[in-house]
């Protein structure tokens, strides 16, 4: 037995020493950072203990600026996905032929680096000196007419980064939904088909409820996926976001320790800290929210 | 003679036609919105490819864009090997994914076996650890893990890209379920042979979990080959950059801004190994992640 | 309200890309279900009764034949505008939903002048739940039932929009043996009470033998017989539905008719008059045994069962198919056993002779048997 115990922990300390140094350790220590005031990265040395980093973010234009954009981006992505990938996902599952290859098409985008298509996206929204760029062309059939997605107004950025992000998450939440779908008993719709039901209310009183824990699911990794959102606007505008006003609050905790005014691993700790604390807020209110709409 | 009377008998025809005709509409409507997604995921795709072939001087006399191409080249492809590092950048990426991947299947095999089949003292505690583990965001502890890297000197390493990858809590615990399916009678059988821990889990254990480390190898790939964040802040010369901080490398500084066909070689060059990946083990992809994956 | 169907063929395109041809279902089906009867669809598994259920309710549309629910033509109708309740075999209650929104359901699916005001939709889910005896579930949801419960939860969902015809579908396969006597006295006691027209299809026989008013037997898409219950079983009209009918199940022995007697082994063991001569294979009912010394039928004994109101008695005899046959005798009647051999006689009424090649049934002159 007491050789036994041994082995196990033998087995396990490759993961344990890995986890305790670069996950459990760091875990603490943010925490210790982020509440040392004046931390010097060079000597490693701080001068007092306080709140005083939370205040500087929760004061800096950049900051605010970032929380701004993730709630922007948060709000009008993750209901959009989450409807999109229901449609589709409910078109998908009623048709036969091309099932198969609908299927992996839509889920090409998971597999593929955020940074280099975002690159595909930027060409095809960008407005240069030489071309208006594709999206441009497409506009200006309809009469509308040009504007530069990637460097030009807030709402336009805004929306090439909503539009990308959407791109990027559906492929998970198509995959979800359809297998979520497809584990619905098909007698249940034999059923209500024999009482008459109605193909809407068919969806909406049986469908949808019986899918509702996987769509909580989804709306719930998608917030915290929303929240964390940085990659996609790098690929878009570049590494420098807050030049281009579209920094997110992950690229605000980046930025803060390394790269052009990086260096303060005290106010990215502090700004990480507040993320995951309004991340873990909304998925408290999320849980509770829905909690009460499924009890009911 | 029993029957429905002439008059209701054409009504009901008629009834008939027009729900036939009605759900031909809808299934159609399906099919013309699918395909619709079906266009806006692959058109990147498709663009990428066009504009990667298309001559530079060629490109940029288009002021409007053009849907295809009548003189296909290869120089960009050329251009992308020869004018910037891709290569470097295709080579390190793979090492990184290899070996991340390699020692991670390692790592994460012990544990799982020494949850799933050996006794020890506060196995449950330990495991409850892990399990609440999968909570912490990588947002928080990259801070001091880029600390901790800096200090020990590895920035610019392998060591540095590798140690803090490594570990994944998910995929420990999605290899103990399986393990836990292999029915106890043939550890007791082995233990009566004389068989050793290890070697009945090299022997019997992985190759009836095979499709399971198959899953998590090839999810875990994925992972490292889009892998951006870690990369970027723990390197900052271009000879261990990865494709994705390449990507971004070649963008800011590499062809020049106009250059955008070179650019989208390299794009391409840089998503082929993954969607050859993905077309290839396609089931075993799109299982793994709807048990459980999210995306970054 | 009768409920007619008329020479019922469906067929499925064959199952896989490269196989070619069809499969026929069912097969030039015709059969009734009388008003207010309750009909057993009896089958081994795979014969088209499930099959024949969807062409009923209009899940399924058949290939060739006609429906016809009274003097009205439903052949083409979709299901909703047919007025079927159906009970599935795993019941299909919306688990979402509490036992009364369950029974609600299929009236708020109403549309138009057929739809009843909110509180004529209570009154009568209130009034079905009665007639099932769950009026005291209605605010549980399905999960918190027993198997039982559920089923009878299905039962007054199928019932509540008062359906011109009834369907079950194996309703008693997912109870245990206990609750199973119950329920289908259960089953039987409500259609009774509500006269709507019964169909239930089942694969067990001693299920619909028990509770029908009519049974109807099929095998592989094909109708074998139908009439009452005691009717198909005193006078089967083939091998098949013999064999599928009784348990213990009927003893198959090969015989030969010559000379108006029925030879087993080479031996005469019972006249039949009027039977055509040849090979044939001879079907004996368990209770068609009776002790007797001085008996035709010698048989070996293998071992005595007895169960207290009857006794049972396996026996070898070379004619027999299978290895053993069983007698039931009841237990006031004594056999004799001498160096492991009985003697039996044989009640012509418990003997069926078919054909060889068709086993088809070959009639023979029984004064005892009625009607034959």
């Amino acid at each position: 037995m007491e050789q036994n115990s041994r082995k196990a922990w033998l087995y396990l300390l490759p993961s344990l020493v890995l986890l305790g140094v670069f996950l459990i350790y760091p875990l603490l220590d943010v925490l210790v950072y982020s509440v040392e005031e004046g931390y010097n990265f060079a000597s490693q040395t701080y001068q007092g203990v306080g709140a005083y980093n939370y205040s500087y973010v929760l004061h800096d234009p950049y900051f605010l600026q970032a929380v701004e954009n993730t709630f922007v981006l948060v709000i009008l992505t993750v209901p959009t996905s989450t409807v999109l990938a229901l449609l589709i996902s409910t078109a998908l599952s009623s048709i036969r032929p091309l099932r198969q290859l609908f299927q992996t098409i839509y889920f090409l985008p998971y597999v593929t680096n955020t940074l280099a298509v975002g690159l595909v996206f930027m060409v095809l929204f960008q407005r240069t000196e030489y071309t208006d760029g594709l999206v441009n062309l497409m506009l200006s059939w309809f009469g509308a007419g040009p504007i530069d997605f990637i460097n030009g107004p807030h709402w336009a950025k805004m929306f090439v980064l909503c539009f990308y992000t959407v791109w990027v998450v559906l492929p998970f939440k198509i995959l979800v939904l359809t297998s979520a779908l497809a584990s619905v008993n098909d007698t249940y719709y034999q059923a209500a088909r024999v009482d008459g039901t109605s193909r809407a209310r068919i969806f909406f009183r049986i469908t949808l409820p019986m899918i509702s824990p996987m769509i909580v699911y989804l709306v719930i990794t998608g917030f915290i996926g929303a929240f964390k959102a940085y990659s996609d606007a790098v690929a878009l505008f570049g590494t420098d976001l807050n030049a281009a006003g579209m920094n997110t609050i992950v690229g605000y905790v980046y930025d803060m320790l390394y790269g052009d005014s990086g260096g303060y691993p005290s106010y990215a700790s502090a700004a990480a800290i507040l993320l995951f604390a309004i991340v873990l807020t909304i998925t408290c209110i999320n849980l509770l929210v829905t909690r009460r709409r499924v009890s009911d | 003679m029993r029957g429905v009377n002439v008059k209701d008998k054409t009504n009901l025809e008629q009834q008939q036609r027009a729900r036939s005709r009605r759900s031909g509409l809808a299934t159609a409507l399906r099919y013309l919105f699918l395909s619709f997604w079906a266009v806006m995921v692959l058109f990147p795709f498709y663009w990428m490819v066009l504009t990667s072939l298309k001559g530079y001087g060629a490109y940029n006399a288009e002021h409007t864009p053009v849907f295809f191409t009548l003189s296909p080249t290869l120089e960009n492809y050329a251009n992308a090997f020869t004018a910037v590092p891709l290569g470097g950048y295709l080579l390190n990426t793979l090492i990184f994914s290899v070996i991340t991947t390699a020692v991670m299947v390692v790592v994460s095999t012990l544990a799982a076996y020494a949850f799933a089949r050996l006794r020890f003292r506060g196995k449950n505690l330990v495991f409850g650890l892990f399990l609440s583990m999968m909570m912490i965001p990588t947002e928080l502890v990259v801070i001091t893990n880029f600390v901790t890297i800096t200090d020990l000197g590895l920035r610019n390493s392998f060591p540095g890209l590798i140690l803090p990858s490594i570990t994944s809590v998910f995929y420990i615990y999605l290899l103990k379920e399986n393990f836990e399916q292999v029915p106890d009678e043939l550890y007791k059988a082995a233990k009566v042979d004389g068989t050793s821990d290890l070697k009945y889990l090299w022997k019997v254990m992985l190759p009836i979990c095979r499709p399971t480390l198959v899953t998590i190898t090839i999810l875990k790939l994925i992972e490292c080959w889009n892998s951006y964040v870690w990369p970027r802040l723990i390197t900052d010369d271009s000879a261990y950059f990865l494709v994705s901080n390449g990507i971004q490398e070649i963008r800011e500084n590499g062809f020049g801004r106009e250059n955008i066909p070179a650019m989208m070689a390299a794009v391409v060059v840089i998503s082929v190994p993954l969607v050859l990946l993905f077309l290839a083990f396609r089931k075993k992809i799109m299982e793994g992640v709807s048990r459980g994956g999210t995306k970054g | 309200m009768n409920i007619t169907l008329e020479n019922l063929t469906k067929r499925f395109p064959a199952r896989g890309r490269k196989a070619q041809g069809e499969t026929v279902a069912v097969k030039d089906l015709s059969f009734e279900i009388p008003d207010g009867m309750l009909v057993g669809l009896l089958g081994p598994s795979g014969c088209g009764k499930s099959t024949t259920l969807n062409m009923i309710c209009g899940l399924e549309a058949p290939s060739e034949g006609k429906i016809f629910f009274g003097e009205e033509e439903v052949t083409h109708l979709p299901p909703e505008l047919r007025g079927v309740g159906m009970v599935f075999q795993n019941y299909a209650l919306y688990p979402h939903m509490t036992v009364l929104q369950n029974i609600l359901f299929p009236l708020e699916n109403l549309k138009g002048e057929e739809r009843p005001s909110r509180s004529e939709m209570r009154e009568r889910a209130l009034e079905t739940a009665r007639l099932v005896q769950i009026e005291e579930l209605l605010d549980r949801r399905p999960k918190e039932l027993s198997g039982g419960q559920q089923q009878r939860v299905a039962i007054a969902r199928a019932l509540v929009k008062m359906p011109r015809v009834l369907l079950l579908d194996e309703p008693l396969s997912n109870l245990d043996a206990r609750l199973r006597l119950q329920t289908r006295e259960e089953i039987c006691k409500i259609q009774k009470k509500t006269g709507i027209p019964t169909l239930f299809v089942t694969h067990d026989q001693e299920e619909a033998m028990s509770i029908s008013d009519r049974i109807v037997v099929m095998k592989e898409g094909v109708l074998m017989q139908q009439g009452r219950p005691q009717e198909v079983y005193d006078n089967p009209a083939n091998l098949f539905v013999a064999k599928f009918l009784g348990t213990p199940p009927i003893n198959v022995l090969e015989g030969e008719v010559s000379g108006g007697m029925l030879r087993l082994d080479g031996q005469p063991v019972l006249p039949v008059p009027g039977a055509e001569e040849g090979p044939v294979y001879v079907g004996i009912r368990p209770e068609g045994f009776r002790p007797d010394a001085d008996g035709p039928m010698a048989c070996g004994l293998n071992r005595v069962e007895v169960l207290g109101r009857e006794t049972s008695m396996v026996c070898t005899h070379p004619a027999c198919q299978a290895d053993t046959l069983r007698a039931i005798l009841r237990s006031e009647e004594e056999a004799e056993a001498q160096s492991g051999q009985v003697r039996f006689s044989l009640r012509p009424e418990k003997v069926f002779l078919f054909r060889r090649s068709s086993e088809e049934r070959i009639r023979f002159d029984c004064p005892a048997r009625a009607g034959a």
